[in-house]
């Protein structure tokens, strides 16, 4: 079987003494920085993400998924604990976990979230290594008309699988490719809106726009809510679930691994989505709902299955494509351009150590933490005991560090607080940062791609929905208009309303 | 009319604002080319047209159907934070990691619900120490250590 020998050079790169020693350290820092509430795994990688920049890529790229994953656990731990998750995704584990917690159960609850990651973990992993390889050859043959179509189509389904206004949403990639286009244009060498200052030359970095939409404005966001949050002081005793535990949430980890690994490979798909309708299944299915929200186990064990699986098989169209289906996976795609190398499908063929490195590292990281952090919970228990006037001004200051520590520049700490005043506007306003980070990495490629395939139609336009010539392309934006379409239909937004709402 | 969700309207006008603003700066100072070659201002001017399409929607939406109002602003921590971020940028070269950190701290610190100097001196202090040690000693970032004025600073 070709996928176990590509898996087994996978092993042998992931378990290098110094890539493990990367993985270790990535997942160790970003459950440090993911257990502290309100700062989620965006936030949590753009502040680490420069201290990757002098690794060799395939430990950047190891280091970093560790620390995504990482964070992911680590507001969970904080959604059971505290009444508060610490980021988007671990919102439902709040109502059931939260309440186990207060119950005496905390130890269960924490201990079914961690095996039903791995258990989603080690699938979505082996989802990744089978699944992604024919994607890619696929993928080989797009030339820039079918590249186009497909960021058109990932843009648009990534907004429509987000929450909130559609409309909104799409006005936001659109500002985000907009923004993305700011700096020196490739083509012509003509700076585009910099205003005659010679730092936007370059552009603005991706690092200090996901930092400041996410990071400064979750921060002002926390200090307007008076009073203090309420934490878990008890012990935590005996973590082990017991039998009836156990027997609860088999079904429930299956089913959410299973809905996880799906959801994450859509566009806009991802950790956040899958644990919100695992969710919902988990409480249709049950033989008494009434328990959910008051301490039911499987509310627990089906979406933090899920939102693992799908927080890992999101990176199938980010690595096999180069198109980010969500916020983070757009920060990795910048990651992986910084390293020098142009995302899409030849990273496999070219890069196989990078490819399947990052992949077995994917295993490796679930079961450290497994391995750590049962027994680390204390620790974060402590951390999480630290009042909120204590952390923010120390979470200000790591992501100064790393926003200066990208070029010794005090112009990107200024950048950082543009963004994070205009990140604060959008929230009064409703408006989603996500969209705007993915039209901003995306920006670029978008126009090289357009330009590229109109110079080969010789300026005709119609390359993009010829069914004749371009049957791929003309596919992706039919599935685009007819997502569009659909979700205009009164029915299935209110459907779309419900999933996110889901209390 | 009657503007029957604020917070719509308002998104509305920013992303019209936005997409105007790119769309008349693209035809005044850059070339736009042709379908064919693309100048510098052929793609923005095509999103920015965009962008001020899908703010027109966002605004008629909100002139049409009710929605809620734009929740307060809080400019205190809003402007503390943002001036904290600043001036551990600006007074890192002039002043050093140990003058950025603690202006950056008690700036930032303002902003929260309570202020007791001594706390705030205490987690200024254990950040310095603790930036010094990872940041300098172990990721070697070259973050000066000593103000400008002294030439050859002893700390490393």
């Amino acid at each position: 079987m070709e996928v176990f020998d590509n898996l087994w050079l996978g092993v042998q790169v992931a378990f290098s003494w110094q890539n493990f020693f990367y993985c270790l350290v990535g997942v160790l820092l970003g459950t440090l920085i993911g257990v502290l509430p309100g700062i989620g795994p965006v936030p949590t990688i753009a502040m680490l993400l420069p201290i990757t920049f002098n690794l060799d890529p395939i430990a950047a790229l190891i280091m970093l998924s560790g620390i995504y994953y990482g964070s992911q656990y680590g507001g969970s731990t904080t959604a059971i604990l505290v009444n508060l998750p610490g980021e988007a995704a671990s919102v439902v584990t709040v109502l059931d976990g939260h309440q186990m917690a207060r119950q005496g159960r905390a130890g269960p609850a924490l201990a079914i979230a961690a095996i039903g990651s791995f258990f989603a973990g080690c699938v979505a992993t082996l989802v990744i290594a089978t699944a992604a390889p024919p994607l890619a050859e696929v993928a080989l043959k797009f030339g820039p008309a079918e590249y186009f179509s497909l960021m058109v189509l990932g843009l648009v389904a990534a907004t429509v699988l987000a929450h909130g206004s559609l409309l909104k949403a799409i006005a936001m990639v659109v500002l985000g490719l907009l923004l993305g286009l700011i700096g020196t244009d490739v083509n012509s060498g003509v700076l585009r809106f910099t205003f005659e200052v010679p730092d936007l030359a370059d552009g603005i970095g991706f690092v200090i726009v996901a930092m400041g939409m996410f990071g400064v404005t979750e921060i002002v966001a926390n200090l307007e809510q008076k009073g203090e949050r309420e934490v878990f002081l008890g012990k935590v005793k005996h973590l082990f679930p017991s039998k009836e535990d156990l027997k609860r949430s088999w079904a429930p980890i299956l089913r959410g691994t299973a809905l996880g690994s799906f959801l994450g490979i859509l566009p806009g798909g991802g950790a956040l989505l899958s644990s919100f309708a695992a969710y919902t299944v988990e409480k249709k299915v049950s033989k008494h709902p009434e328990q959910f929200g008051k301490g039911a186990i499987e509310g627990v064990a089906g979406p933090e299955s899920a939102n693992n699986a799908g927080a890992q098989t999101s990176f199938i169209p980010m690595l096999t494509l180069g198109i980010p289906g969500n916020a983070v996976m757009a920060l990795m795609i910048g990651a992986l351009m910084i390293q020098g190398i142009a995302p899409g499908p030849q990273v496999m063929t070219d890069k196989p150590q990078l490819f399947w490195g990052l992949i077995a590292s994917m295993w490796l990281g679930n079961a450290m933490l497994v391995i750590l952090n049962l027994p680390l919970i204390g620790i974060w228990i402590k951390l999480l005991q630290v009042p909120y006037r204590f952390l923010f001004p120390s979470i200000l200051i790591f992501m100064n560090v790393g926003v200066f520590s990208l070029s010794n520049n005090p112009w990107d700490c200024l950048m950082m607080t543009v963004f994070g005043v205009f990140g604060y506007v959008c929230v009064k306003l409703e408006c989603e940062p996500a969209p705007l980070i993915l039209g901003f990495i995306l920006g670029p490629l978008m126009e090289e791609n357009l330009r590229r395939a109109m110079l080969l139609s010789r300026g005709d336009a119609t390359v993009f929905f010829n069914p004749v010539d371009k049957p791929i392309s003309f596919s992706f934006l039919l599935a685009a208009l007819a997502l569009l379409a659909v979700i205009a239909l009164p029915n299935i937004r209110k459907k779309r309303e419900e999933v996110f709402v889901e209390e | 009319m009657r503007i029957r969700s604020p917070r719509d309207f308002w998104a509305g006008v920013m992303f019209i604002a936005f997409g105007a603003f790119f769309v008349a700066w693209s035809f005044t100072h850059y070339a736009m080319g042709s379908a064919l070659r693309m100048g510098p201002g052929y793609f923005p001017a095509l999103l920015g047209g965009l962008l001020v399409f899908l703010g027109l929607l966002v605004m008629a939406k909100a002139l049409a159907l009710d929605g809620p109002k734009i929740a307060a602003f809080h400019f205190r921590p809003l402007l503390l934070v943002s001036l904290s971020v600043v001036a551990y940028g600006y007074l890192m070269k002039p002043g050093g990691l140990a003058v950025a950190t603690i202006a950056a701290v008690f700036i930032g610190a303002l902003a929260g619900h309570e202020f007791k100097w001594k706390e705030v001196a205490v987690v200024a202090l254990v950040l310095v120490i603790f930036s010094w040690l990872v940041f300098v000693r172990g990721l070697t970032l070259p973050f000066p250590m000593c103000p400008q004025f002294i030439d050859n600073c002893p700390i490393r």
